[in-house]
């Protein structure tokens, strides 16, 4: 038998702390929680704890000397669980301009699923998303929350280019390109924020574990907001929730 | 003013030093030299903190001009390097008159060398780095009339690093280092088998971000929920092609990790050429 959260290296410059649990937003907090609190401890070198899904990923600058050691402490670490839920924390809004010049697979997710261009938009602004983490590529976030009725297969043959700000969807899952890439997503719209800048610390607009929310905005404020965005004059909205 | 003018680029050669840290949780690759030991070796025989920016050479040498006096180095790879056409030493340290040219030759030993340069290169530095790296930073690889800056502080003459004992048998070694990675106990005793006891070439699509295999490999395992990876994972692919990501990979992914490379086997595999095989020596972690 597996005993959770099981602990092992990961080749000489690496632990994995693995908790073994589905995606969902429970297991989420949870890793968050430790997360943090890997965060607050001295090491002796340099570390870094990165998240997913279910694991946690602390690397190393240099080759870990003591590995036994490190064990212990992080046993020790680990086996003190009291997981606050929280209850209080903030939506940011990501304006979306769903347009049919952006929104390049709008009719065909139309017509495969049955739904009018302003349901798809509905379905897709009214859940609060949750940022797992960001990965595959800088500034991208792994998003949780897609309403069931939006699942669609990715494209055929993937596209060559993808516009930077493309937002789409994958099977179960909703994202932003941050850049232009090849991708193979169902487009349904674009956003003028900026997700990753190299220029500035951090780089990235979100962290894991922020909420947001999809506000679909016209062609015109599109164009207004990235203007803004260029300028550097753009002030991300949120609203407060509490639980 | 000091720099280094890139007369011919050469292959593929970057500016490296450990890497980007703190930004994983970005999605930002690690990046950094693909082999540390041989950085290592060089800024120690320069007397530069160890950390300091070298350029990697990658199969075939560059051919540079230096405007100014220099100390340099050059580790790694065999690629025999010639100062205005002479053969020099490499693990030793050179002293560069202006006007200078570097150059290389034949190929014979390992696949990527490092030229080090006492006080080091001192291109932009990116999220705490300045190792290149495609789409972060300005320049990703050299080209052809690019002028390279390097620190002229510390010039005095320096001491030459003679008692260093040099490890250069693993230029050639075909056995890579590897630990069983987390999804590796998903796998039949044949496949284990089969992954300890194949010889495995490397296929040309080989580059910075991982070294991929011509051979295929049976494989019925399901995909897993996105997860960490490093360099130096093995991903074991929907198609049975085995990838060994490197210093460029993501951060994040979804494919079986079934193994995963010591330090030792990714600074070897890091010198190994295309159309060359591996095998991948069993390395097991302490037990708890």
């Amino acid at each position: 038998m597996t005993y959770y959260p099981k602990i092992t290296p990961l080749g000489d410059r690496s632990i994995l702390i693995d908790f073994g649990e589905k995606i969902s937003d429970e297991t989420l907090d949870k890793v968050l929680f430790y997360k943090q609190k890997l965060e607050n401890e001295k090491f002796k070198q340099k570390v870094e704890v990165i998240n997913t899904y279910n694991s946690l990923l602390i690397s190393y600058m240099f080759t870990i000397e003591d590995v036994y050691s490190e064990f212990l402490r992080l046993k020790d670490l680990l086996s003190k669980a009291n997981i606050p839920k929280k209850t209080n924390y903030r939506i940011f809004h990501v304006p979306v301009c769903y347009h049919e010049e952006f929104g390049l697979d709008l009719e065909h997710i139309s017509k495969k699923k049955n739904l009018s261009i302003n349901r798809i938009i509905e379905l897709h602004t009214a859940p609060i998303y949750q940022v797992y983490f960001i990965g595959f590529l800088p500034g991208f976030l792994y998003l949780g929350g897609l309403d069931s009725r939006l699942q669609i297969s990715r494209k055929e043959t993937p596209r060559r280019s993808v516009e930077k700000g493309s937002v789409g969807i994958g099977e179960n899952q909703t994202g932003i390109y941050p850049k232009k890439s090849p991708g193979g997503w169902q487009i349904l719209g674009r956003s003028p924020l900026q997700l990753f800048d190299k220029n500035e610390d951090p780089p990235c607009l979100f962290s894991a574990g922020d909420k947001i929310k999809f506000v679909s905005v016209s062609r015109e404020d599109y164009d207004r907001i990235e203007q803004e965005v260029n300028e550097g004059n753009y002030q991300l909205k949120f609203e407060n929730h509490h639980g | 003013m000091v720099k280094i003018k890139v007369l011919q680029p050469g292959l593929f050669s970057s500016i490296q030093d450990l890497g980007r840290f703190g930004y994983q949780k970005f999605g930002v690759p690690h990046s950094g030299v693909m082999d540390r030991y041989a950085m290592r070796i060089c800024n120690m025989i320069l007397g530069n903190p160890q950390e300091t920016a070298v350029m990697e050479i990658t199969m075939q040498g560059p051919e540079l001009k230096f405007l100014a006096s220099a100390y340099i180095c050059i580790c790694g790879a065999d690629m025999s390097p010639k100062v205005n056409s002479a053969i020099i030493p490499q693990n030793k340290i050179i002293k560069i008159q202006p006007g200078d040219i570097l150059n290389f030759g034949n190929l014979k030993k390992g696949f990527r060398a490092y030229l080090g340069v006492r006080g080091g290169f001192t291109t932009k530095e990116i999220l705490g780095s300045k190792s290149w790296y495609e789409g972060l930073t300005d320049e990703f690889r050299l080209k052809k009339g690019m002028l390279l800056e390097y620190d002229h502080r510390n010039f005095e003459d320096a001491d030459t690093y003679s008692a260093l004992k040099i490890e250069r048998n693993y230029l050639e070694s075909k056995n890579i280092e590897a630990y069983p990675g987390p999804e590796f106990e998903l796998l039949s005793s044949n496949q284990k088998e089969e992954l300890f006891n194949t010889d495995f070439t490397i296929d040309q699509s080989s580059n910075r971000m991982a070294v991929q295999f011509k051979q295929e490999f049976t494989n019925d395992l399901e995909p897993i929920i996105t997860a960490p990876v490093v360099p130096g994972t093995i991903q074991l692919t929907p198609s049975g092609k085995l990838i060994a990501l490197m210093r460029d990979c993501q951060t994040t992914g979804g494919y079986p990790r079934v193994l995963q490379l010591s330090e030792k086997g990714i600074e070897t595999i890091a010198q190994k050429q295309p159309g060359e095989y591996i095998r991948f020596l069993k390395k097991e972690y302490p037990e708890f």
